[in-house]
This record gives structure tokens, sequence and C-alpha cells, in this order.
């Protein structure tokens, strides 16, 4: 299992949640059991033909997934994975 | 031929008073003549020195109009004087020598400075930073140099000012076009209630003026846009991105990576805080993060959304002390890492971020844009935060 981190953004989305837990093999599949679980979070975070949105930064553990194997790259229990769309606000 | 005496009375005298009011009013050649070691000890500001042995060589160069107005002055008035009546004798038409020399200026209490560049109040006043072996003099004298320019007088902008300001940032320039309002009083501590209304920048001037009188602050009281981005940002060293939008920060990204100049960029909402530091072709830029802008409903405001108050001051003071190292160059700035900061868990991440190769901006084939598309994406229906 994979700890995915809410931002801000999301959170009401998933109940007020700032950590949820989630299974998966790859980070596409853990942010999958995370709208499974959380339907409103699907819209934010994949767009129609079913990519992870541009806008929206996902890390695992301290790397962008997108120098890694974007999706695909693989998860191990005890990771962290960060979602994290821009902040604006100064 | 003139006796010493009746030399001496050819010569215009001036108490140190005198001078000091002359050369405030300005249009005053102020010449120091002394030998080196004692100018580099003190001299008064200004002053250009040309040592006795050296005046017929270098006097030209530095007075070369004869008939501007010019002081001369030594320790006690006696080699000042001698060289006073060496450039009458030239053709000097208005020198006066001034009577006691740089003695009798500081028994008046007039400044002096020093070879490091500070006045004994600054010396006093920064003792605090010039003790630090990894500051020092020097350091303090790098700050005392810089020009810092802050996008936006608010909820970042205030903690940021402060303490440049307080460290002795030469020239801070305040870019906001807003006036201060009861609701940014829980955050933005350089305001205050008496300010209601008045300018962000002016008020922001006005604190920032009590607090230490070295900094001089310009205020641009505008908003950044492609047409006047390039020149605002060309006058300074180091720019603080603490706007409160989209268009601005993608702005300020375009122009300052074009431009070469660092961006320390941080960003609040409720009880979070992000900040880095960008470094045009050394890390990634702000496009490098974030390619594009979320829909406005993925980036709400802190008027739409809340924020802790103190957020503004935690992630604001990184941002000064990012601003300080880069000035100083030292330590190790958040140049491709992004912080991550939550206050409820008080919780610091950091992640790793990365040029990004393909990146319109910073990339190697990055083509070269029009002043007029600065801050704008290639697919306008996508950029449509605002």
């Amino acid at each position: 299992m994979a700890t995915v981190r809410i931002p801000p953004v999301l959170r009401a989305q998933t109940g007020g949640q700032t950590e949820v837990e989630a299974g998966g093999e790859n980070v596409g599949a853990v942010l999958r059991a995370l709208t499974a679980e959380h339907p409103a979070t699907e819209e934010q975070l994949f767009g129609p033909d079913g990519d992870l949105n541009r806008y929206v930064n996902v890390y695992l553990n301290d790397e962008d997934v997108r120098v890694l194997d974007g999706l695909e790259t693989v998860v191990s229990d005890g990771d962290t994975v960060i979602i994290m769309p821009a902040m604006a606000g100064g | 031929m003139a006796t010493g005496a009746q030399t001496k009375q050819q010569v215009e005298e001036i108490e140190p008073f005198e001078a000091a009011a002359e050369i405030e009013g300005g249009n005053v050649v102020l010449i120091d003549t002394r030998e080196p070691h004692e100018y580099q000890e003190a001299h008064l500001e200004g002053g250009k020195l040309v040592p006795p042995g050296l005046l017929g060589d270098e006097i030209g160069a530095a007075a070369p109009d004869k008939s501007a107005r010019t002081i001369l002055y030594c320790r006690s008035g006696n080699r000042s004087h001698k060289a006073a009546e060496q450039l009458q004798a030239l053709g000097y038409e208005d020198v006066a020598s001034m009577a006691g020399g740089i003695l009798a200026w500081q028994e008046q209490g007039l400044p002096v400075v020093a070879a490091t560049g500070m006045t004994p109040e600054q010396r006093d006043r920064y003792s605090r930073h010039t003790l630090l072996p990894e500051v020092g003099v020097d350091g303090q004298l790098k700050m005392l140099n810089a020009k810092v320019l802050l996008v936006g007088a608010g909820g970042l902008g205030a903690p940021t000012a402060l303490y440049l300001a307080a460290a002795g940032i030469g020239t801070l320039g305040l870019v906001d076009d807003d006036v201060v309002d009861a609701s940014n009083l829980q955050r933005q501590v350089i305001h205050n209630t008496e300010r209601i209304g008045v300018p962000k920048t002016t008020s922001a001037r006005l604190t920032i003026e009590a607090l230490n009188p070295d900094v001089d602050v310009v205020e641009h009281r505008l908003r950044l846009d492609a047409s006047n981005i390039v020149e605002i940002l060309s006058e300074y060293d180091v720019i603080v991105d603490g706007a409160d939008n989209f268009p601005t920060r993608y702005l300020l990204n375009d122009a300052s990576v074009r431009l070469r100049k660092p961006v320390v960029s941080a960003s609040i909402l409720s009880f979070d805080g992000q900040i880095s530091t960008f470094v045009p072709f050394e890390g990634p830029c702000y496009r490098c993060l974030y390619p594009t802008p979320p829909p406005a409903e993925l980036a709400p405001s802190c008027s739409a959304n809340g924020v802790l108050g103190v957020m503004a001051g935690t992630m604001g003071t990184l941002q000064a002390n990012e601003v300080l190292k880069l000035v100083i160059g030292i330590g190790e700035p958040l140049v491709g890492r992004l912080l991550l900061y939550e206050a409820l868990g008080t919780r610091f991440t950091e992640l790793k971020v990365r040029r990004d190769p393909n990146c319109p901006i910073c990339g190697e084939n990055a083509p070269e844009i029009a002043d007029e598309d600065l801050g704008k994406f290639p697919d306008y229906d996508a950029f449509c935060a605002g």
C-alpha cells in the first residue's frame, strides 16, 4: 500500500482527508484506486483520454513521475504519492 | 614673493559645517589631499583622493573643471591649504580649504566613510551580520549594494520586504497596484490600521523607511504586463515572486529567464506553502515545474479559500532567506528543489525539480519570444485559469 497525499484543493473530494491509503503496482493504478474510492477526484486528475492532466504534478516520494515512467512508474510498499497542482496565492 | 602668512590669507578657508552644507547642495568637487592609508581608514563621502605628491599629475582627472567649486581637505588643514594654493596657481578659480581637516569634521559630529564602505552607524546596525564569518563586511556590502524587486507587497511581500530591509538590501522595488484593506492586516504585517486605503507600495515604504533608512524603496504602483516587465526587471538583481495570480507568475518567469534574473518564488493557501528558487539555465524554471496552469476551480485564491495568516510569514521569511543567500553568495539556495510546508502538522517535504529539456522557455530548443508574447501559451484555450 502507498500513501497518497491529497492537496488542499482536493480535500473536499476526499471527505477532508489529507492522506489516503491506496494500493497498486504503479502510480497509475494507485491513482485509479483513489478515484475509485473518491470518484469526485477523477475529473481533477485525469483527462477524457485517461492521461494525467498536464496541470497536475504527481510525485513518487520526491521525484516527479514525468522524469520516471509516468503512470507506469512502479510503486513499492510504503511509498508516498504526492498530488500537487500549482498554487498561485501570495 | 608672498610670505607664508600672506599666502594663507589668499586661499579661502571654510569650516567643516560650511563644507558639509555646500557638499549637500551639490555641485562641489571634493578632493582629499592625504595618503592612501589615511583615506582607507576614513574619508568624507564623495571625496576623491589626490595625494600631495601626485597633485600635478592627477588633479586634472579628479577635477577637470577649473571653474567648478572645489573644496580640499586633509587631516588637519595644512596639506589641503598648500594644495589649494597649488590649484590656484594652476588656474582653478573657486577653491577652498577646509579648516581643521577631517579631524575637525569628525569633532563636529559629521559622518565619515571607511574603506569598508560602511559608516560607523552602519557598522553598528549590521554588526550581528558582519560577525558571521560567512557574511562579514563583504557580505554586508553586497547586501547594501543589491537591488531586489518584490512582485506583490501583500502576504508574501510584506514579511520578505521587512526582513530584506532589516538586512540592509540597498534598493527594494515594490510592485503592487492595490491599496491596504482591513482584511489584509491578518497577515500583511508591513501595513497597519492607519494605512487602510493607502497604496500598498507607499505603506510598505513608510514602514521600511522607519525600520532602516539605508534602504531605498522604489514604488512601482502598477500591474506587470508584457509591455512594462522587461524594463522594470532589468533594473534589479534578484526578483521575489509574491504574486497572487497565475498570469503574473508565468509572465514573470518568461521575462526573468530571458533576462537571466533569478526568481525566488513562493505560494500559500490555507495551511500549505511552497517555495523554490529559479536560476535561469542553472536550474529549472517555473514552466519546467508547472507547464500548464490549472483551471480556476483547482486554483482558488486566498480570498476565496482562506489562509492561516502566519503562512505568509513562514513562506515570506523563507523567501527572504533565499534572497540573502543569492546576494551574499553563500549556502545552498532551493535551486532544483521545491520545499513544501504543511502547517497543521508542521511538516516540511522536499521534492526534486528538474529542468525540462523541452521547456518552451528555458529548454535547449526554446524559440525566441516577442515581448508581447511573454507569459502566453501557444494553446491559448488551455490558459484559462485567469
